[in-house]
């Protein structure tokens, strides 16, 4: 039992009983900004403690190896607490405003984080799977935080059916998987000959399909708009950066470490399915004028170009997928906090809500358009050099035809990005020009906003530091 | 010290560019504190650029051994792109004029846009222009000079048409920026080929593949990527025939002219060619094609000076003139000379736009040379330092133009002697042009209208510095040895060739008179003559209708293609585009219309897919089974 393998969860783990605590023992009517607080400099110091625990030796295990705490797990679970982090830090007004009971709030977005971090080590599907009820528990609950707004507590219930419907899917192939192989080691799993079968088959579709659902690919989307538009809205940043990369690292991890040798199924499935999300979530967003929802879309489609990086099958496309994954979390964190410090003081996020915030806060317009512009892959942005990599593993790996479609949907996506900036930019009415009232940006807002911008750009301008970082990465698992 | 500014050459071109983000976001509107931030940041890099060049003098860097510091900038696949600095000692040469004349030009906006609104937005696109400029001196490889470069072209593009509410700026920004375009597409085309060839662009691995391939497979090739990239130059450096955007590029701000025409843009083409001096000089047919272009547009552009009026004009093509001395050097195979030339030529000509400055500010931008007149009364520093001027760029010893002009032709002569009379020709109409701009407009009787005033002390001040630059610089280039220094293959011994630097002298004296007698004297009307030569003079005062001639065949060819493409585009393209637009619309209006907000739905579609996955597996799972021969 080497406990240092757990290390960054028990972490987290101590995070979460003392916000918990805490809430418990403070007076009633006190503000729960204090916890708001603790956990963000919790989560600064598990940061700065994942960085001690790179390594180039052998990686630690745990468990009997059902939990690997490897350089790809680390980047993982580095990628979750920044994105936790920012998202703390960018609403703490918004919780102390909208969410009546923050404290329970906080323990929950730590039992999120918690979850996710165990997906990232998990090496077996039993692991796996209790890493992601975790997660997927803590969002359901999550999602419906907003007593005062009926579509919260809406986007709660569907979100509970259509996950709840996946989880027996998933948790049917997994049964499969084991019934075939006898084992939930990936290892042991990787290794046997009965997968090949009809069952073995079934029951690797079935458990991808269980991701599909966490990636909201389509047809297993139908839950992503709905329930992005009526959570919170910084859940909502937590379930499009946080809980997408989640099930990316995990799915990654499954289909290299346990069917890598059944490659020439799954590979086409996954490139026809980046496609089909890369098409339809930029089309689907174009029409969109509330900008949560838009990002649902826009973010069926960016799993779209991820899966691309996956279907390359090789450390050229995990390493792209790292490297876009984490520039998915600065952008994201941008165009959130934007829309978070909108939502307090104009209380909504359509295209009108944001009219004339060039005039009335130029410093959240321009990051939210840096932002915008990064995940349509524009330069000299973050997402331009990670849409670069992506595209050219699928290049390399013969996939022409769906860098292709990628690049063309790229080009489709800078119309509704585009569409949000204009409605920022735009010459006013007078009407609207009296309406549109300067407001405070809280210190929180403006750090976040600020440090996610010189992140996009400095990635940028500046790639070769994360590729660094996405090599070490794969170094301990493509070995 | 220098070891740190040795190892820290990166700052010199970062720090500006911090100046033109800072300036640019925050005290855009603040002129004081706007210039305070440009010339505190390019001081510094002045300084820098002193450390680099006292370390290069001392230490171990020449020319074949120079100091070279990279980092890995992109990677994809194989194509590795880096950035980094390259310290030899021509580097260090262009930095130190670079940075001199960059911070002598701030200083003397501070006087010289005391009035205008957009001071700060000025300072901005300087202290960018100046970055874009070091970054391209210090480039290791053909595509980090290629984006400074583009940088470059940008800068002049906002900096022409700084005053972009007249349209003769917004016209001349566009012509300088699509003329150099043109010259910029050869280029790029040259670059792309040299990485399809080479697999890298890096300098210091061309030097050593470039020798070989040549050796291997002979020049035919590497000939048309070194005209290809030679265009580039052209264009940049305002070669014949891409140089009808220099004399138009006076309509931005006159320090913005110095800059341009003296130290920056204009002179990274001469230095694009230097650095790649490796490729050129392996190519016998692309260096005469350098040498006769420098030397015609040497002589084309002084023959044009002769008859203009405007101050700021005689002095662009002369400009081009010596621009093209410059190529000539380099044609001819001396790469000391034609940087040497362009050291001296960035003082004095500096010195001379911001005399030109000077005296049309003091006219309220009067600018014909003949309303002038009597100048020096009224502004004796400003007379000074422009007669500095003249003498230096006309050759007369021991002012800087003289040692280095000397050496250009003395490197002409050796190798050809149509190009030697060319250049000596070009020297005697340059001595004569400027004599004449210096007794027209300073010489004579003041006329009673006169407004001139002695300017304010941040302008006479640089003048001052300047002027005394262009004494010295020639001098000390000889007597130090900056062959010894600035060389390519073998060190060039220093020495003057009496014969020619006699004759060239005698030639400039002879122009110096006759311009007296012409128009100081006045023995000679300049208007008989004027008629005596007629066609002749029609034809240079009117620039060779090159202007007109391309006008005629922009008319004819490109505009009819224009329109009939414009027909295409409208008609086809954009019905294409819109057509495709609606599609993609109407798309997005059946899938958004599945989404009805119920969650049956959602789980049944969900149930959808999962049943057509199962079907694939199932389906591929019979294929494996019929694969394996139906054994199990």
């Amino acid at each position: 039992m080497n406990f240092w393998a757990v290390s960054t969860e028990i972490f987290i783990l101590v995070i979460m009983t003392v916000a918990l605590a805490v809430d418990l023992v403070l007076p009633k009517k006190e503000t729960r900004r204090g916890i708001g607080y603790l956990v963000i400099s919790g989560l600064l110091a598990a940061l700065v403690y994942t960085f001690g625990l790179y390594h180039t030796g052998p990686s630690m295990t745990f468990f009997d190896g059902l939990f690997l705490e490897d350089n790809y797990a680390l980047f993982f679970k580095q990628l979750f607490i920044l994105g936790m982090l920012f998202s703390v830090l960018f609403s703490l007004d918004y919780v102390e405003k909208n969410i009546k009971s923050p404290g329970e709030f906080y323990t929950l977005l730590m039992a999120a984080l918690l979850g996710m971090c165990v997906m990232a080590s998990a090496n077996d599907l039993l692991t796996m799977f209790v890493g992601l009820e975790l997660m997927t528990v803590s969002f359901y609950v999550l999602v419906g935080q907003r007593m005062d707004v009926p579509d919260s507590g809406e986007a709660s219930v569907k979100y509970l059916v259509v996950g709840a419907g996946s989880t027996a899917v998933m948790l049917y192939g997994i049964s499969l998987v084991y019934g075939a192989t006898g084992s939930l080691d990936f290892a042991v799993i990787c290794r046997s000959i009965q997968m090949v079968f009809s069952i073995g088959l079934a029951g690797i579709v079935l458990v991808m399909i269980g991701f599909f659902f966490k990636l909201s690919v389509i047809p297993f989307h139908m839950w992503a708009p709905d329930v992005y538009q009526g959570a919170p809205t910084p859940v909502t940043a937590l379930l499009a950066m946080g809980s997408k990369a989640a099930g990316i690292a995990v799915f990654m991890r499954a289909l290299y470490a346990a069917f890598p040798l059944l490659g020439g199924y799954w590979i086409p499935l996954l490139a026809v399915f980046a496609a089909i999300c890369m098409v339809g979530g930029n089309i689907m967003a174009i029409r969109q004028t509330d900008v949560k929802r838009m990002l649902a879309y826009s973010s069926i489609a960016q799993a779209g170009y991820m899966m691309c990086g996956i279907a390359s099958a090789d450390a050229a496309g995990m390493k792209a997928v790292l490297f876009y994954a984490m520039l998915y979390v600065f952008a994201n964190v941008g165009a959130f906090a934007v829309l978070t410090c909108v939502e307090v003081y104009r209380g909504g996020t359509t295209h009108t809500h944001l009219t004339g915030l060039a005039q009335s806060a130029p410093l959240l317009a321009a990051v939210m358009t840096v932002s915008l512009l990064s995940m349509a892959g524009i330069p000299p942005t973050a997402g331009f050099s990670g849409k670069m990599y992506i595209f050219t593993a699928a290049v390399e790996r013969g996939y022409l035809w769906l860098a292709f479609i990628g690049f063309l949907m790229s080009m489709i996506s800078v119309y509704y990005y585009l569409l949000v900036a204009k409605a920022m930019y735009r010459d006013l009415t007078p009407e609207e020009e009296t309406a549109n009232t300067a407001f405070r940006i809280p210190f929180g807002v403006r750090a976040t906003v600020l440090l996610s911008v010189i992140a996009t750009v400095g990635t940028g301008i500046y790639p070769e530091l994360l590729a660094m970082l996405t090599n070490l990465a794969s170094q301990t698992f493509m070995r | 010290m220098s070891e740190f500014a040795l190892t820290h050459a990166w700052l010199i071109p970062l720090l500006p560019a911090l100046a033109f983000v800072v300036i640019g976001f925050f005290t855009r509107l603040d002129k004081s504190i706007s210039a305070k931030i440009a010339i505190s940041m390019i001081s510094v890099s002045f300084l820098l650029a002193l450390g680099v060049l006292a370390a290069v003098i001392s230490g171990p860097i020449t020319m074949d051994n120079p100091l070279i510091q990279k980092v890995l900038w992109a990677k994809m696949g194989t194509l590795e792109l880096s950035m980094g600095v390259l310290v030899d000692p021509m580097t260090a040469m262009m930095l130190i004029v670079v940075t001199t004349v960059a911070l002598l030009v701030q200083i003397y906006s501070v006087g010289y846009m005391e009035h205008d609104p957009g001071a700060g937005r000025f300072f901005a696109f300087l202290s960018l222009f100046a970055s874009s400029m070091l970054g391209l001196v210090i480039s290791v490889n053909f595509l980090q000079m290629y984006a400074f470069w583009e940088l470059v072209g940008v800068c002049s593009y906002l900096l022409i048409g700084f005053y972009y509410y007249k349209i003769s700026a917004r016209e001349a920004a566009k012509k300088a920026f699509i003329t150099t375009r043109i010259g910029d597409f050869g280029m790029l085309l040259g670059i792309l080929l040299l990485q399809i060839t080479f697999g890298t662009l890096d300098f210091m691995e061309l030097k050593e593949l470039v020798p070989a391939y040549i050796w291997i497979s002979g020049t035919g090739f590497m000939t048309v990527v070194g005209l290809l990239l030679f265009i580039g130059p052209i264009g940049k450096s305002g070669q014949f025939p891409l140089h009808v955007w220099l004399p138009d590029a006076m309509e931005g701000p006159t320090p913005v002219s110095a800059l341009i025409h003296a130290a920056t843009m204009v002179v990274a083409g001469v230095y694009l060619v230097g650095r790649a001096y490796f490729i050129f000089s392996a190519l016998p047919a692309v260096m005469t094609v350098i040498a006769w272009i420098g030397g015609f547009t040497a002589f084309f552009a002084a023959t044009i000076a002769i008859t203009q009026r405007p101050f700021k004009r005689i002095l662009a093509y002369s400009t081009i003139s010596q621009l093209g001395y410059m190529m000539l050097a380099l044609g001819v195979g001396s790469l000391t000379a034609s940087m040497f030339h362009l050291m001296t030529h960035a003082f004095f000509k500096a010195l001379l736009f911001l005399c030109a400055g000077a005296v049309i500010e003091a006219m309220n931008e009067e600018a014909d040379i003949f309303k002038m007149g009597g100048l020096r009364h009224r502004m004796p520093t400003t007379f000074k330092c422009m007669a500095v001027g003249v003498l230096a760029i006309a050759g007369v010893p021991p002012f800087a133009g003289f040692f280095s002009k000397d050496m250009i032709l003395a490197a002409a002569a050796e190798v050809s002697m149509p190009l030697y009379l060319l250049a000596a020709a070009t020297a005697f109409l340059t001595a004569f042009y400027m004599a004449r701009l210096l007794f027209v407009a300073f010489f004579g009787e003041v006329r009673e209208d006169c407004p001139a005033h002695e300017t304010n002390s941040y302008m006479r001040m640089p003048l001052v510095v300047l002027a005394v630059l262009a004494v010295v610089s020639g001098a000390w280039g000889h007597f130090a040895g900056f062959g010894e220094w600035v060389y390519f293959g073998a060190v060039q011994e220093e020495h003057i060739d009496f014969m020619i630097a006699g004759s060239s002298v005698l030639l400039t004296l002879i122009a110096f008179a006759l311009a007296y007698e012409i128009y100081v004297a006045k023995r000679f009307s300049a208007h008989l003559l004027a008629q005596r030569f007629g066609i002749l003079y029609t034809l240079s005062y009117n620039k060779y209708y090159v202007d007109e001639f391309y006008t005629i065949v922009r008319n004819t060819f490109v505009d009819k293609l224009g329109a009939v493409l414009y027909w295409f585009d409208l008609h086809v393209v954009d019905g294409v585009v819109n057509g495709l637009a609606k599609g993609v619309g109407c798309l997005s209006c059946v899938f958004t219309a599945l989404q009805n907000g119920q969650a049956q739905r959602y789980v049944a579609v969900f149930y959808c897919g999962v049943i057509v996955l199962v079907a694939y597996s199932v389906f591929c799972a019979v294929r494996i089974l019929n694969l394996l021969g139906g054994a199990f």
